[in-house]
């Protein structure tokens, strides 16, 4: 393309366009809000939030905040990511904090009235904070071992509520093997899978996968990682994301 | 004298032209008509109604029936989107119109306080406004549980406080139970003419009345499975313990209807396949259709699912059809002629050790007439020509030749030879036959019906009587009645020739699923059904499943629509020269598994909706 192809009128108005910008637009949102959802400091491992962003109810995890200076409220959506932290650019602002019903493996603290717990966010600039849940489970000291094509895995299951009323049972274990480092249950190649019921012992809990498929394009390596699906509770308790080599 | 004459008229013209000042003014308009002037002669309030019923809410019309491929029971041959979602977004499939709901209202209102009306007509349409307005209820409660319960117009008082106007949800329950009633109310007003298909009559009320009963019932009883998939008010779920009465109406309405003799399975054709087609597309004398959205040609109101699916190799419109396939998943759920279920024999194990068919519809013999009666298979003929799809050449060394257009021809050792179908399929060809199959269910055969400027006037069947013996079988079943439940599914299952009879242990919970499955497939109830029972995040749950060998088996999981392509075998001289072969296949572009989540048994009520009525609480799981 040659200068030539500019006419002067449509410069001068580009030009016009791009000074107009100053005084047309509000500033971005600059503060930065992000944490991790954590059990006694540990960050809980779920299912990541890479879907196609257009949709933003689509987050398999995510918490919700809602500004509080608006009367048509909407709720802001933060995806959770796989390892347990999220991020969102805020407008400084006061905001309410929830996690909406039936989201994550965790409780969250509820009401008299039974809804989610707020908590109060006054943001000021950029500010980290993690979020404290109770995990129905933890997934404990994972261990990944090849043979082949074959890739075998061991978890011990920590049961962390325990009371009758909220406590839930294991609907199955399930190892991951996927080609990029986002595994979960929405991102496999293979997956093996143990029934609740077939589980004898929470403290060694043994999967093995059948032959990894050939790769194309070819690689050597795949990543791995273990999830735990709680009876009645969609979201995934997951361990974190390991490579292993094929042999 | 002559002088005053003057002066006389003057003065006559004056006096004339003050007595009528004030009606000067008030000349009636020739372009509208007002309120008093429709509700006082049957002919508009009939054009009022109508209106009316062009706005009952459908998920799935004739012109988008696209969505049923994002399901499972079609792979959309163009709108590729459909397999590379893994989330439902919460919300879909959401209908929130209080303003139709609103003029429903307005309408009943206006109709009872019209003078000009004959009492029979009065009864007639206020019913109707009732029956509308109970569906749109339906409708609403399907999709978002519990709502506003408003039966009454509500008028704003501009007082500057709109609260008044707000009201809570109605408990799941309740809004079934309003239907019921309403039918039950309604139904006796209304005229007793089978043959009326595009108006509210008897056999519609009791027809709707024994559907919501069906469906409250099976909430009740399947919403044990899925404790979180609740409110707890009741605006989502039923009590487990309302289950029984729920089912004893919805059999009890089934039976009046059957019982009453009004309507009867279509039956005029002696090919069982093409009986089961032209029963969608018969509009004179149908007795099995109760409820529909009709069409007309050159009327204005037409559709183009025919442009849209017509067969690519018959296409009367370059470019346009078969971008609905049906998928294998819904092909082979077709049960064998001894009732029993199988994949379709496409090999002998290994995906490269074929069997061998003389002719491409071999592999569909012996099975389910209503297999094809519902979807175009290879081999098959549609408007007297033939469809012709197939994928590709398998040369003698057991190689692959095909083309990238549809009906190409390529030079084999020498000689020029098609390698592909006129219908493809082609893998990513837009309209070529890429599931293997093409629609028969409501695609219409007319000529021209292919073409933009005619399109089609085939009806969308909303209600028929099949439905209605398949929902006694269900309730009977439910009930514990299952010589009852077989009996009842038994005329249904002898039209499609499957004439060997249930007996009452061969009915299970899948052989409910399936049988509506097979039967009422494309005719928007699969969704439904499948959130009822609670089944649809087993079935659709998001792994990477391969295609179920139990097509039989309600909770199969069937999350990536598969599509079987038939190939010809091309080496002359050779044993199985001409013969076809089948290759299961996972089309590239089916890339992601489909995920119904919890939170999806419920669409979302959006977020402007609870700013408006903060009384609204929102669905459980989003």
């Amino acid at each position: 393309m040659t200068m030539k192809t500019f006419s002067f009128p449509a410069l001068a108005l580009l030009l016009l366009g791009l000074a107009a910008c100053d005084k047309d637009n509000f500033e971005p949102p600059k503060s930065t809000f992000a944490g991790r959802i954590v059990y006694k400091g540990e960050p809980l491992l779920m299912q990541s939030a890479n879907v196609a962003t257009g949709n933003v109810s689509d987050f398999p995890v995510f918490i919700e905040l809602w500004q509080q200076a608006y009367n048509n409220r909407s709720s802001i959506r933060v995806p959770v990511a796989q390892d347990g932290s999220f991020t969102s650019l805020l407008f400084d602002g006061d905001y309410k904090l929830i996690v909406p019903n039936g989201q994550g493996p965790f409780l969250w603290k509820r009401t008299a009235a039974n809804n989610p717990d707020s908590l109060t966010l006054n943001l000021r600039g950029s500010q980290q904070m993690d979020i404290e849940v109770t995990p129905y489970y933890m997934v404990r000291s994972p261990q990944f071992t090849v043979s082949g094509r074959k890739v075998a895995g061991s978890v011990k299951l920590e049961k962390v509520i325990t009371d009758a009323v909220n406590g839930k049972t294991v609907e199955r274990v399930s190892l991951y093997v996927n080609k990029s480092q986002f595994v979960d249950a929405g991102n496999s190649i293979l997956a093996a899978n143990l029934a609740g019921s077939a589980i004898t012992d929470l403290n060694t809990v043994n999967l093995t996968t059948a032959d990894v498929p050939a790769l194309v394009p070819s690689q050597s390596y795949v990543y791995v990682r273990i999830g735990l699906k709680i009876t009645g509770v969609e979201d995934m308790i997951y361990t974190p994301v390991q490579k292993v080599t094929l042999q | 004298m002559k002088k005053y004459i003057g002066v006389l008229i003057g003065a006559l013209t004056l006096g004339s032209g003050c007595s009528s000042d004030q009606d000067f003014l008030n000349v009636k308009p020739t372009t509208i008509l007002l309120l008093d002037d429709v509700y006082s002669d049957s002919r508009l309030v009939l054009s009022a109604v109508t209106d009316l019923y062009n706005r009952i809410p459908d998920l799935v019309k004739p012109s988008n029936m696209g969505l049923y491929a994002s399901f499972d029971e079609a792979f959309a041959s163009g709108d590729y989107g459909r397999h590379q979602n893994r989330e439902y977004s919460y919300d879909d499939w959401g209908y929130w119109d209080y303003g139709y709901i609103r003029e429903i209202n307005l309408f009943i209102q206006r109709v009872e306080a019209a003078t000009k009306l004959t009492p029979a007509d009065k009864a007639r349409f206020s019913a109707e406004g009732r029956y509308l307005r109970a569906n749109a209820y339906f409708e609403l409660v399907k999709r978002h549980g519990g709502v506003p319960l408003i039966t009454e117009p509500l008028t704003y008082d501009y007082s500057g406080d709109a609260t008044p106007l707000r009201k809570a949800r109605a408990k799941e329950s309740e809004i079934y139970d309003y239907v019921i009633s309403e039918m039950e109310a309604i139904k006796s007003i209304l005229p007793n003419t089978p043959g009326e298909k595009s108006r509210a009559t008897y056999g519609l009320a009791v027809a709707t009345k024994a559907r919501a009963a069906l469906y409250a019932g099976s909430i009740a009883k399947y919403g044990v499975n899925t404790p979180s998939v609740s409110l707890p008010n009741g605006e989502v779920g039923i009590p487990a313990s309302k289950a029984t009465a729920y089912y004893q109406t919805a059999l009890a309405a089934s039976q009046e209807l059957i019982n009453s003799g009004l309507y009867s399975l279509y039956q005029k054709r002696p090919d069982l396949s093409d009986n089961f087609a032209a029963l969608f597309l018969d509009k004179a004398n149908n007795p099995e259709v109760i409820f529909v959205e009709d069409f007309k040609l050159k009327s204005g109101k037409v559709h183009g699912f025919a442009l849209d699916n017509q067969p690519r190799a018959i296409t009367e419109e370059g470019e346009r059809g078969g971008r609905l396939n049906p998928s294998l998943n819904l092909v082979q759920s077709y049960e064998k002629l001894d009732n029993t279920f199988a994949p379709l024999p496409i090999n002998k194990g290994n995906a490269n050790d074929y069997i061998y068919y003389d002719k491409q519809e071999d592999l569909f013999a012996g099975r389910d007439a209503r297999l094809r009666g519902t979807a175009l298979v290879p081999g098959a003929t549609f408007k007297d020509r033939s469809i012709d799809i197939w994928a590709g050449l398998i040369l003698g060394d057991g190689s692959i030749l095909s083309g990238d257009k549809l009906g190409q021809l390529k030079t084999v050792n020498g000689a020029s030879v098609q390698v592909v179908g006129l219908s493809g399929p082609i893998e990513g060809y837009d309209g070529s036959a890429q599931g293997g199959f093409y629609m028969r269910k409501y695609n219409d055969p007319a000529v021209g019906s292919g073409q933009i400027g005619t399109q089609s006037e085939v009806w969308q069947v909303r209600y028929r009587y099949a439905e209605v013996l398949l929902n006694a079988a269900e309730a009977a079943f439910e009930l514990g009645n299952n010589a009852l439940a077989a009996s009842y599914m038994k005329p249904v299952r002898d039209r499609a020739g499957l004439v060997i009879p249930l007996t009452a242990g061969d009915i299970t919970f899948d052989r409910i699923v399936h049988e509506r499955k097979v039967e009422l497939a494309f005719e928007n109830h699969e969704l439904w059904d499948y959130k009822r029972w609670r089944i649809a995040h087993i079935v659709w749950d998001g792994s990477t499943s391969d295609l179920t060998t139990q097509p039989g088996k309600a909770t199969e999981p069937s999350t990536r629509v598969f599509s079987l392509w038939p190939y010809k075998v091309y080496n002359p001289g050779g044993a199985n020269n001409n013969k076809w072969v089948f290759r299961k296949v996972l089309s590239g572009r089916v890339t992601q598994s489909h995920i119904f989540r919890l939170g999806n048994y419920y669409s979302r009520i959006s977020d402007a909706i609870v700013n408006n009525n903060p009384l609204i609480v929102r669905n459980p799981n989003q």
